[in-house]
């Protein structure tokens, strides 16, 4: 096995402005972060079909990694009533967008772990972060392959 | 020093009509003495964006469940929770919540577990609050500590567990509150979704399938009497008041929501939800499992009739 890569800059950003939080001023910066999604491009604004939709019990999101050159853009949207959704969406869409595909690739799956969220938001909760980053892996994979 | 039953007409027909508060109602008791608002969702952030003014938030994942083993909360651990959030034990309760009050109903179950004798859901939730346009606030409020005594948990008169469900099955009603999808077991994986891992699909035998959403009107308030009555009672389930009832789903908390309709709406005394659902039975070794959208029959008695 080879060393775990370090953190791409802007996840280890994140991680940090989580950690240097005390627990409980850490779900106001998640909610900033559900105020910062940013909006979809207009080609998937149009035709949200283009995003793939998580079918799931808990809030319903709809994401996409998209590659292009080699370079990784995510884009999510999920409803205002949905705001830890948006937060987690956010995080990925800062966190990932314009890394190389090696690089997403390389993001340890457990980083939604990392962030300091374990006791304010539950690691049930953090699952669907996990699920999204997964997903990402693999459109990204796809992608590749094609 | 209980608030007052809202007097709604529509109300008044439940089995307990002081169980339920409407809109209009709340909007004009947020100042009442001694009646405590409290929300209850899904999503742990939802609160932050705005909240009906004056009402305290209590989150299930965060406030009811233990971190480390999977239960709830124990009497001294409530007995902070509850008055850190400015509440007694006379306090009037009103619950509200995102998902058709999903997680309200749950915590209404959970605080009857610890026999707090006034809990009123919010009918329609949180989503018909906002949908009429009514205020909402960021502030958050401070409230003077309540007096909460600790109070022992009762897990019997309320509340299932897997061995209850197993001496149950061929003695009474189980209703099962999932998809038909999830019933059938047709859905069981969530691609690409990792957490609640469930190894086996279908239902507990003898499980009848009614979706929770049965429950409910366009708007999220809960039927009319009569047509709960048409769904759970003769012509429908064929649930008899003196029955004994358990609920269950995936993780008790949208059973929950039937199970306050029985137990409160039409008035069924023995109505038990069993809160480790079909993430505990769909993972347990050697327990009956039916799939398909047949009810199946209680174990056991298929050999026995075999034997005959």
């Amino acid at each position: 096995m080879t060393d775990t890569p370090a953190l791409p800059a802007a996840l280890a950003e994140i991680r940090e402005d989580f950690l240097a939080l005390p627990e409980r001023e850490r779900l106001q910066l998640l909610l900033e972060f559900s105020h910062e999604l940013p909006d979809l491009p207009e080609r998937y604004a149009s035709m949200p079909g283009l995003l793939e939709r998580v079918e799931e019990c808990q809030s319903p999101v709809r994401a996409f990694a998209e590659v292009d050159d080699d370079v990784v853009h995510f884009y999510a949207t999920a409803p205002a009533e949905a705001p830890t959704t948006r937060g987690f969406a956010s995080i990925l869409a800062q966190g990932l967008s314009g890394l190389s595909t090696q690089q997403v690739l390389d993001v340890p799956d457990d980083f939604p772990l990392m962030i300091g969220l374990n006791r304010a938001v539950s690691p049930l909760r953090l699952g669907g972060m996990a699920g999204m980053l997964t997903r990402a892996k693999r459109q990204v994979r796809e992608q590749l392959a094609a | 020093m209980a608030a007052p039953t809202d007097p709604t007409p529509r109300l008044a027909e439940y089995a307990h009509p002081e169980r339920l508060v409407t809109t209009s109602w709340l909007a004009e008791h947020l100042d009442e003495p001694g009646l405590v608002v409290v929300e209850s969702d899904e999503d742990v952030l939802l609160y932050e964006t705005g909240h009906i003014p004056g009402s305290v938030k209590i989150d299930w994942h965060t406030d009811l469940l233990q971190p480390v083993e999977r239960d709830y909360l124990d009497g001294a651990g409530f007995a902070d929770l509850l008055a850190d959030r400015g509440i007694s034990r006379d306090t009037t309760i009103v619950l509200y919540g995102d998902k058709n009050n999903w997680w309200a109903a749950y915590t209404a179950w959970v605080f009857t577990l610890f026999g707090h004798e006034d809990v009123r859901l919010l009918d329609g939730g949180r989503n018909l609050w906002v949908a009429e346009g009514r205020e909402l606030t960021t502030d958050v409020p401070t409230p003077e500590r309540g007096d909460y005594p600790v109070v022992e948990r009762d897990d019997t008169t309320f509340r299932a567990f897997k061995e209850d469900v197993l001496a149950h099955l061929g003695n009474g009603p189980l209703v099962d509150i999932r998809s038909p999808q999830e019933y059938t077991g047709e859905r069981l994986h969530i691609p690409d979704y990792p957490e609640e891992g469930v190894l086996r699909g279908g239902h507990i035998p003898t499980a009848h399938n009614v979706p929770w959403a049965t429950a409910v009107a366009q708007d999220g308030t809960y039927k009319p009497r009569a047509e709960l009555e048409a769904i759970y009672r003769e012509g429908g389930l064929g649930i008899a008041t003196d029955d004994s009832v358990i609920t269950y789903c995936r993780i008790g908390e949208r059973s929950s929501h039937t199970w306050f309709a029985l137990r409160y709406l039409l008035g069924i005394d023995d109505v038990r939800n069993y809160d480790g659902s079909w993430t505990e039975w769909g993972n347990a070794v050697r327990v009956p499992i039916v799939s398909g959208a047949e009810v199946g029959e209680v174990p056991g008695k298929a050999k026995a009739a075999q034997a005959a």
